[in-house]
């Protein structure tokens, strides 16, 4: 029973690390129908950049805030040079944002260097407790809270507030909520940089949970958050919550209990739900 | 009365097809401009081409003394003009009362009066308030789209096809609600029905194969016999 803890603790960890990078892809995808392979660069990119601030600040807040800016920064110039000019054709989205992911990766190199750095995590979230048995490592938990309050912050906004219901609107007709007098090409970019920074922000709480950060790790885990974003349904953000769960509980299970399919347990996942529910588990209406 | 839009021999491409060759016409303020013609004439492309979402590639359009044509849609909407479209284009999975809602340009104590007058002209909104526009019938979904129009203080309404699948008891309350908005507002409506469109319309013009064909006063064409004929199919 303490084993199962231990695991489905790990697993929700992980999972709300991948839901933090899904989180920002399956709100490009909903809204602005634009599919971003250079999304796991901005988390790259978010992942060093909180390595690199929190070594000149000491301050791990600062650098994950350091690290958002960052991913948004980025974000407003990968959407203004990369994609505005392919919205609308998948096919040169997916050409243009995979070769932007390369360019992202090996800058970073250029950057940071060629070779991995190590990322410290702070004393106040180092450790572990210890309760009936189970040992509840602190950095875990405090990355399910994260991922927990990133996702009640993201839906108040989309269900609560003006600019939520613009996005909502948009993901169902872009036209009609242009006829209404809103730039949806500002809410576009607005989507993009909150995207890359959420992109970020998962870089910057992954580089302590790894331990290390390397330049590939962007296409790694972009991989990961496809997977979720296409089993959760495409632009659907409660699923893409539920399907990172999923897959990281699966992935935590399978590594203890059969690892010779830990890798391959989210391609099965990923053909089980294709094939009973093609449109994923939501559907981005339900966004 | 003052001359609120001008197409000026508006010509509009859709990928490869030439679909608008050469409309021309003009709203009057306080009006009901009908826009007539048979299906695939280009009334509906003519009303896009307004709002800028099939963009004119030749001609200009004129909007209340404004050069409109180049600019982006939500310019010319934020100009005071409101839009219907033949679909509705109702926000299915936004409630009433968020469709309206994502409609207002302000929100302040003008918009709100504006907001309950609308549901005057339209009470089964008010009835389904919390309903999401997805589960409302037709004609409920044609009031929210000209309420959504019209909860903003707009100067010109387009609206195209408003009685299109509707019962004739819901046609009728659309009619009703028209004639209320013609009050305070423009507008131009794309509607086949003729006597509809007769007794609610000032003014027509008569759009064939993509090109302007006659305009004038509504009265004149009801008495033209020749003309309904030969364009509108009426015998």
């Amino acid at each position: 029973m303490d084993l199962l803890l231990n695991l489905t603790v790990n697993g929700l960890a992980t999972g709300m690390l991948i839901f933090l990078l899904a989180a920002g892809l399956t709100l490009i995808f909903g809204l602005m129908s634009v599919l971003n392979f250079a999304h796991g660069g901005l988390f790259a990119w978010g992942a060093f950049s909180g390595v690199f601030f929190y070594g000149v600040t000491g301050s791990f807040l600062i650098s994950v805030i350091g690290a958002v800016l960052t991913g948004v920064v980025l974000g407003f110039i990968t959407e203004k040079l990369i994609i505005k000019p392919v919205y609308g054709n998948h096919v040169q989205q997916i050409l243009i944002t995979l070769g932007f992911m390369l360019v992202l990766s090996e800058m970073l190199k250029v950057v940071f260097g060629p070779n991995q750095i190590a990322a410290k995590t702070p004393d106040y979230l180092s450790g572990s407790w210890e309760a009936g048995g189970v040992i509840l490592i602190k950095y875990r938990l405090f990355i399910i809270l994260v991922g927990l309050l990133v996702f009640a912050v993201v839906q108040f906004i989309l269900k609560r507030t003006k600019i939520g219901l613009v996005v909502r609107a948009g993901v169902i007709n872009k036209e009609m909520v242009q006829a209404l007098g809103i730039d949806i090409n500002k809410v576009f970019l607005y989507v993009f940089m909150a995207g890359a920074g959420l992109a970020a922000l998962a870089g910057a709480l992954m580089a302590p949970y790894s331990g290390v950060v390397y330049a590939e790790m962007g296409l790694e885990f972009a991989i990961l958050a496809f997977i979720v974003v296409v089993i959760g349904g495409m632009g659907s953000f409660p699923g893409s919550l539920l399907a990172a769960i999923l897959v990281g509980l699966a992935g935590s299970y399978m590594a203890y209990f059969v690892p010779s399919l830990s890798l391959a347990v989210n391609m099965i996942l990923m053909a089980v739900v294709l094939i009973f529910r093609p449109q994923g588990l939501f559907t981005a209406k339900e966004a | 009365m003052s001359r609120l839009l001008t197409l000026e021999n508006v010509h509009t491409h859709i990928g490869q097809y030439h679909i608008l060759q050469g409309v021309s016409l003009t709203a009057e303020e306080g009006e009901v401009t009908v826009l007539l013609g048979r299906n695939g004439a280009g009334k509906t492309t003519t009303l896009r081409t307004i709002m800028g979402l099939s963009p004119a590639t030749s001609g200009t359009i004129h909007y209340n003394g404004q050069d409109i044509t180049k600019l982006p849609t939500f310019s010319i909407a934020n100009g005071g003009i409101g839009y219907v479209p033949e679909d509705q284009a109702v926000f299915t999975t936004l409630t009433v009362e968020e469709n309206l809602k994502v409609a207002m340009r302000k929100e302040d104590e003008a918009a709100m009066a504006r907001q309950d007058y609308v549901l005057t002209l339209f009470p089964d909104l008010k009835k389904f308030w919390k309903k999401e526009g997805g589960h409302l019938s037709g004609g409920q979904k044609q009031m929210l789209a000209m309420a959504r129009a019209f909860v903003n203080d707009n100067r010109l309404m387009l609206i195209d096809e408003p009685s299109k699948g509707l019962a004739p008891i819901v046609i009728e309350s659309v009619m009703e609600a028209i004639r209320e908005m013609k009050k305070q507002t423009t507008i131009i409506l794309v509607e086949q029905n003729f006597s509809m469109a007769a007794g609610v319309g000032d003014t027509y013009t008569l759009i064939d194969d993509g090109e302007t064909v006659q305009s004038g006063r509504m009265e004149e064409l009801v008495r033209d016999e020749e003309l309904k004929r030969t364009y509108l199919g009426i015998a």
